[in-house]
């Protein structure tokens, strides 16, 4: 099968390769995709209290073009605000990777990873939030942001 | 010596031409190019005294009694068509029941689809774990309307031989036809049609060192003997089971590459199971969680088919590139289905996405196998180093237990 060079040049070289620490609560996991499929992606990303996404890792099992799809999504999210990166759209991914038909559900996987990763995050800081509010009522405890 | 990449490890796909067998084809293209079926002048003549010496090589090789029993084909999947097809229609009198073992190439398994549609019944015959044909379930499977069953001497993907003798016994036992593509396994494993009870022999010569587009079918002419309806209808070549003017330069070095491994496929046979078992004990010596799919016992010599768990198999064939092996991910096949055949042993679809197979050939060395070992424990491990799933399964945590989101 022949591959776009910014396909072999992410898969040779992928960006973010890691794992952060899952139960920080500053940081979101995303895990999509089935081994039975052929391809798990699990995305992370570490955000500051600004919303902005400091920091993003993977980890893929699948072809080199899920590999590259999660690659390139680490390193268009990084820097953006949780709401920014919820925009990122597989097409994007496909277009940029030059991938072919065969390939796209690669890209939907990246872009479900991003989403997930989110969606963890946002679940960590309403449950913070309301352990927060919880707390608010006792007066030994500083008042929360 | 220095290698020569990408390092050919597909002997299981194609092999690459024998030069002996280049050079006893090319007087049959330019100088001796005669019709086979030309009566009337020297040129029809000496085309049909080679075509009959090949027949001779070939028959020789598989224990066939006489040279007419082989019939040329343009290759396994018409050989496994027409042994098929032309023995249910010129059979259909006397049953209706086809066995066939799940593992069959799809030459076989797609042409007993279509007799399906015809109207005949046919039993797609499980295979153990091990990925080998159980005589009980042969036996069970048998009814007094079989008049054929097909069961390969060797599988393609993962080598594994079944026991053609005793099946041989069982079919003519019961006076069912015997049908085996024997493609895989000829000159690499015991086999003889006369010892082993065997009707139908389908034959190709890509696979042993000749060129494409030349097979052949064995088709026994007594005790008993078996008749077949033919599925190309013109000139009646061939003893009228398969018309079409012959491909005598094919044919020739058909005939060449069955003459060498009559010679050297012992000793060959030795030689590659030799490489094969130091390539195995290489890759597996430093690398763990590494599976062999089906039985290593009943297997041919030259074949490896193995899963490193967590990790995908294209990638790794990303990763490898250096060296041209193929794997039953289901990304690189054309059906997006991970391999059939190892379905059918029961292996998961997720060790399934794992898996390469090897094959080494005559042209092979112990410096390539050696390259080759080598490469394939740097980028297993590294593409574990990239897989969720390694991490998740070094951390303890049993991936079974997780609910996946299939897509």
């Amino acid at each position: 099968m022949a591959y776009s060079d910014k396909v072999i040049e992410h898969y040779e070289n992928p960006r973010n390769v890691g794992t952060l620490d899952k139960d920080d609560a500053s940081v979101g996991t995303g895990l999509v995709g089935a081994p039975a499929c052929g391809d798990v992606m699990r995305l992370q990303i570490k955000v500051n209290d600004e919303g902005v996404i400091e920091d993003a890792k993977f980890k893929t099992f699948g072809c080199g073009s899920a590999i590259a799809s999660s690659s390139l999504a680490t390193e268009w999210i990084k820097g953006k605000t949780i709401d920014e990166a919820e925009t990122i759209k597989n097409t994007a991914i496909v277009e940029e990777l030059n991938l072919p038909p065969v390939k796209i559900h690669c890209s939907v996987l990246a872009e479900d990873a991003i989403k997930s990763a989110i969606a963890d995050f946002r679940a960590k800081r309403e449950a913070k939030k309301e352990l927060a509010g919880a707390d608010e009522e006792q007066p030994a405890t500083p008042p929360a942001e | 010596m220095s290698l020569k990449f990408p390092i050919y490890m597909d002997n299981q796909a194609t092999t690459p031409c024998d030069p002996r067998v280049v050079e006893a084809m090319l007087p049959y293209f330019t100088q001796h190019f005669g019709n086979a079926a030309s009566r009337s002048h020297a040129y029809g003549w000496e085309a049909e005294e080679a075509v009959n010496e090949a027949r001779g090589q070939v028959a020789r090789l598989i224990g066939a009694k006489k040279p007419k029993e082989i019939v040329f084909t343009s290759g396994a999947t018409e050989s496994d068509n027409l042994a098929l097809k032309g023995v249910a229609h010129f059979y259909k009198s006397r049953g209706n029941h086809i066995i066939v073992s799940a593992i069959e190439h799809k030459a076989v398994l797609d042409a007993a689809k279509k007799l399906e549609k015809e109207g005949f019944e046919v039993t797609y015959l499980p295979v153990n774990d091990m990925g080998l044909v159980e005589l009980e379930t042969l036996e069970k499977a048998m009814t007094d309307k079989t008049i054929l069953v097909s069961i390969m001497l060797a599988n393609n993907e993962i080598g594994t031989v079944q026991p053609i003798k005793e099946i041989g016994a069982l079919c003519r036992e019961r006076k069912i036809i015997f049908h085996t593509d024997a493609v895989q396994g000829i000159g690499k494993v015991p086999f003889n049609v006369e010892e082993m009870n065997v009707d139908l022999a389908s034959l190709t010569a890509h696979k042993i060192y000749g060129p494409k587009g030349i097979g052949a079918l064995y088709v026994r002419r007594s005790r008993p003997r078996v008749r077949l309806s033919a599925e190309m209808d013109g000139g009646g070549h061939e003893f009228g089971m398969r018309s079409g003017t012959l491909n005598v330069a094919g044919i020739v070095g058909f005939g060449k590459a069955c003459e060498i491994l009559a010679d050297e496929g012992q000793d060959e046979a030795k030689r590659l199971r030799t490489l094969r078992d130091r390539l195995l004990d290489k890759i597996t010596s430093r690398l763990d969680e590494v599976v062999i799919n089906g039985s290593m016992e009943h297997r041919l010599p030259h074949n490896l088919n193995l899963s490193f768990s967590f990790v995908e198999g294209e990638s790794m064939l990303m990763a490898i590139k250096d060296v041209a092996v193929s794997s039953g991910s289901a990304c690189t096949s054309a059906s997006l289905e991970p391999s059939y055949v190892l379905h059918a042993m029961g292996i998961g679809d997720d060790m399934a996405h794992s898996s390469l197979r090897f094959g080494v050939g005559r042209f092979n060395t112990e410096e390539e196998v050696d390259y080759v070992a080598d490469l394939i424990v740097e980028k297993v491990n590294k593409l574990r180093e990239l897989s969720p799933l390694w991490e998740m399964h070094q951390e303890g945590i049993d991936l079974s237990t997780i609910e996946w989101t299939a897509h």
